[in-house]
């Protein structure tokens, strides 16, 4: 397959003359180029030459040593999430090629662009199971956009290449690229490199049909209950301003998906809240009542749709998508619309008539008041002396700003802090949606912090999974990243735990944590931090964590045994969604 | 309704493309029941043929699946009336056979069979055909002591295809811009 290069003199800048440099030499020089600036990774033995190598390169790449390879790749995904460039991951083989496929399938299905290097043994002892020697192509196919071996260090530039145009195009997504030592040592004449930008078997948008953006603009011109559901896609598509044209000229409700949130302000007029499990109660009871469902860069994931056989039957639907393998994939579009939503949205906002759908948005805000007095009210503004989760996020976000990244880790406090932190600007929250991965917070956040060093960045972690990471305390140490880490410990695997109450009996079977002092931990580390569990000892602590220069822990303890509402049990249709 | 189809991939020729359409399928738990790998008539281009039984809808899917990997020119899914296929078998028989000679020549030319070692001990036939067809000589074989047995991948030739060189012509025309993709194509593909 070729790679046709389109010649522009600004994308190679360094005219030098070929030379003779090593594979692991080539490896940096591509990464510069590509305008990589920051590198998270952990050395080892089938590395070493492109580490020896970096050495020389501290002025031109910041390299974070971290401390355990699964939270390299979660930091260079929160990296990614935040300002949009592709993270960048060093590993060596074997363990440190494996610690990375929780990360990779996290970026996978969470498009995520990142391109992870990892080390392998020579290439001569490929198959002997060598020392650290794993299959970490075959390992990883099933969670890599695409990935590669390279044996010799010829194929370097053109495979680096493509790597990087392969991760951030299209649907974005991990790539991995596996080097043998002896291509990185192997000394080769290094031409000057080309950005790749065209791949012939590979198609990064689908061309737009406009006869569906006319069907589609015909279907929403008569639509009397219209409703929007959008996703990361508009994230990704960097299409947040073509989509707030489109449903400002339509005057349709939106809601977003854990991964959308924060593309649309918070207090946009037009903003109806969280679809899915845990998300609102007017988008979801709505979902099946709205006669047009139009779905924008989402890919209706069972927590977003509940029973599928009971999920918007009555409306038709069209659906907005870059990747056409998700068309289809879960419900049936009756109007497909392919392509970039930063493409398709232009066209479709042309064709669309202004409208005005205030009596059906005054449905949403109906049922959001049934849902603050049922269930809102109580977990913001709680009777007792005890914290609720929803009030702590509350407040922490007034105190941030609601300009500061959140980066939620996985469980209860992540879907309070989706319902209750409001955001005014896009990429500002950082989440593991699709994979679910506890312990992502806390390196996600380190990258966040290094993505958008001038944004404040609260990583909102449970007891539970902040002990599954909290070893990247010493990344924090060692880097002075200034993350402000709010621990929400409720003393127990939260979300299980409320499973087992409302679906096993009560039956709380091993999800009952015990936990470290958090403040002697953190002191261990040289990270500041205080415990609190009442409301008055709250406000100060969050003033002084937002206030204090570095790093800073915060742990919270909260009622042990809250739940999170409303929510769509699974099994049931999102109108079966219960408040309490 | 599952019923039998027949894939057809066109890739670059590539390691580890093999990898990347087999985990579409077991991901799935869909078992492949047969799979060729082969050249096109396009050089540096391979073809897979794969056989699976499915519901149509699954089968848009999995087509979808299979076209989003970054080596996937192009992959079509027919049913077996959309096709022209073929499959190989091998029979290995005892020579004890040749002593009712006649019938064996009968029905040899019935099924296209033919023989294709003749050893003192044994005897290996080849018949290329159908499934039913390669399938009634295994029974016709066993009387006279079927040794050993083996059928090859399908190979099939699409009925309305003008081969592959125009499409690829297509896809390197597109050169970086959003191009003629899959879906036009596609769905005139599986009508």
């Amino acid at each position: 397959m070729d790679v046709t290069v389109k010649e522009n003199p600004a994308e190679t800048t360094q005219q030098r003359t070929s030379e003779k440099i090593s594979g692991s030499q080539a490896v940096l020089e591509i990464l510069i180029a590509e305008n990589i600036k920051t590198i998270f990774g952990y050395p080892g033995g089938a590395i070493m030459p492109i580490y020896d190598a970096l050495y020389d390169y501290n002025d031109r790449l910041d390299h974070v040593l971290v401390r355990h390879e699964q939270c390299a790749i979660h930091a260079a995904q929160g990296f990614a999430r935040v300002n949009g460039d592709t993270g960048v991951v060093f590993a060596t083989s074997g363990p440190g090629a494996t610690n990375l496929v929780t990360g990779l399938a996290d970026a996978m299905i969470d498009s995520t662009p990142v391109v992870c290097i990892t080390g392998q043994v020579y290439a001569h002892l490929l198959g002997t199971d060598a020392f650290q020697e794993t299959d970490v192509v075959n390992i990883t196919t099933p969670v890599t956009k695409w990935n590669y071996q390279v044996t010799d260090a010829e194929e370097i530039p053109e495979i680096l290449s493509r790597a990087f145009y392969i991760a951030k195009s299209g649907r974005p997504g991990p790539v991995l690229i596996d080097i043998t030592k002896n291509a990185q040592l192997q000394l080769f004449e290094f031409k000057p490199y080309k950005k790749c930008t065209y791949i012939r078997s590979y198609r990064p948008k689908p061309i737009v049909r406009e006869e569906y953006i006319r069907e589609a603009a015909e279907v929403i011109n008569g639509a009397k209950k219209p409703f929007v559901i959008f996703g990361q896609g508009v994230i990704l598509g960097n299409a947040e301003n073509e989509f707030c044209d489109f449903i400002e000229k339509t005057g349709i409700p939106a809601a977003w998906t854990i991964l959308g949130l924060s593309a649309l302000p918070t207090h946009h007029p037009l903003n109806v809240g969280m679809l899915g499990m845990h998300g609102n109660y007017g988008p979801n009871v709505l979902t099946n009542e709205c006669d047009v469902l139009i779905a924008i860069g989402m890919r209706f994931d069972d927590r977003v749709t509940g029973r599928l056989d009971k999920y918007a039957r009555q409306a038709k639907i069209i659906h907005l998508d870059i990747d056409p393998s998700e068309i289809d994939k879960n419900v049936k579009a009756d109007i497909p619309v392919w392509g970039d939503c930063k493409e398709t949205l232009p066209l479709l906002t042309e064709l669309v008539n202004k409208r005005d759908h205030s009596e059906w948005l005054k449905k949403f805000r109906e049922l959001q008041q049934k849902e603050f007095e049922l269930c809102i009210d109580a977990e913001l503004n709680p009777d007792g002396p005890i914290l609720t989760m929803g009030e702590v996020i509350k407040f922490v976000n007034e105190c941030a700003g609601d300009d500061a990244v959140i980066v939620s880790d996985v469980g209860q406090h992540q879907m309070v802090a989706c319902r209750y932190a409001n955001f005014k600007q896009s990429k500002s929250h950082v989440t593991s949606g699709g994979l679910g991965t506890m312990g992502f917070g806390l390196p996600a956040a380190i990258g966040a912090k290094l993505g958008a060093p001038e944004r404040e960045v609260v990583a909102v972690v449970g007891d539970g999974g902040f002990q599954m990471t909290l070893q990247e305390l010493g990344t924090i140490m060692q880097n002075n990243i200034a993350v402000k880490i709010l621990v929400l410990n409720n003393h127990f695997l939260g979300m299980v735990r409320q499973w087992q109450q409302l679906f096993n009996e009560k039956r709380y079977s091993f999800t009952d944590i015990e936990s470290p002092d958090f403040v002697t931990l953190a002191n261990a580390y040289g990270i500041q931090s205080a415990s609190v569990e009442s409301r008055e000892q709250l406000k100060k602590a969050v003033q002084k964590m937002i206030d204090h220069k570095g790093a800073y822990l915060l742990e919270v303890k909260v009622g042990k045994e809250n739940n999170v509402f409303p929510m769509v049990p699974q099994g049931c249709s999102v109108s079966e969604i219960r408040l309490f | 309704m599952k019923k039998e189809y027949t894939i057809t991939v066109y890739t670059e020729d590539r390691v580890g493309i093999v990898t990347r359409i087999a985990v579409i399928f077991s991901r799935r738990k869909i078992n492949i029941q047969q799979l060729n790998t082969s050249p096109s008539e396009v050089e540096g281009i391979h073809r897979f043929t794969i056989v699976i039984e499915e519901t149509e809808e699954n089968m848009q899917k999995l087509i979808r699946q299979i076209e989003k990997q970054v080596e996937v020119l192009k992959a079509y899914y027919h049913t077996n009336e959309e096709i022209i296929w073929q499959e190989m078998a091998l029979y290995k028989v005892s020579s004890e056979c040749i002593t009712e000679k006649v019938k064996v020549e009968r029905l040899l030319h019935e099924y296209g069979a033919r023989a294709i070692a003749i050893r003192k001990d044994y005897i290996v036939f080849e018949v290329t055909g159908h499934r039913e067809e390669t399938e009634k000589l295994i029974r016709f074989f066993e009387p006279f002591g079927l040794v050993e047995f083996v059928r090859g991948a399908r190979v099939a030739i699409l009925k309305t295809s003008t081969g592959f060189h125009e499409k690829v012509k297509l896809f390197e025309e597109y050169n970086g811009l959003p191009n003629a993709n899959s879906v036009q194509e596609h769905e005139v593909a599986i009508q």
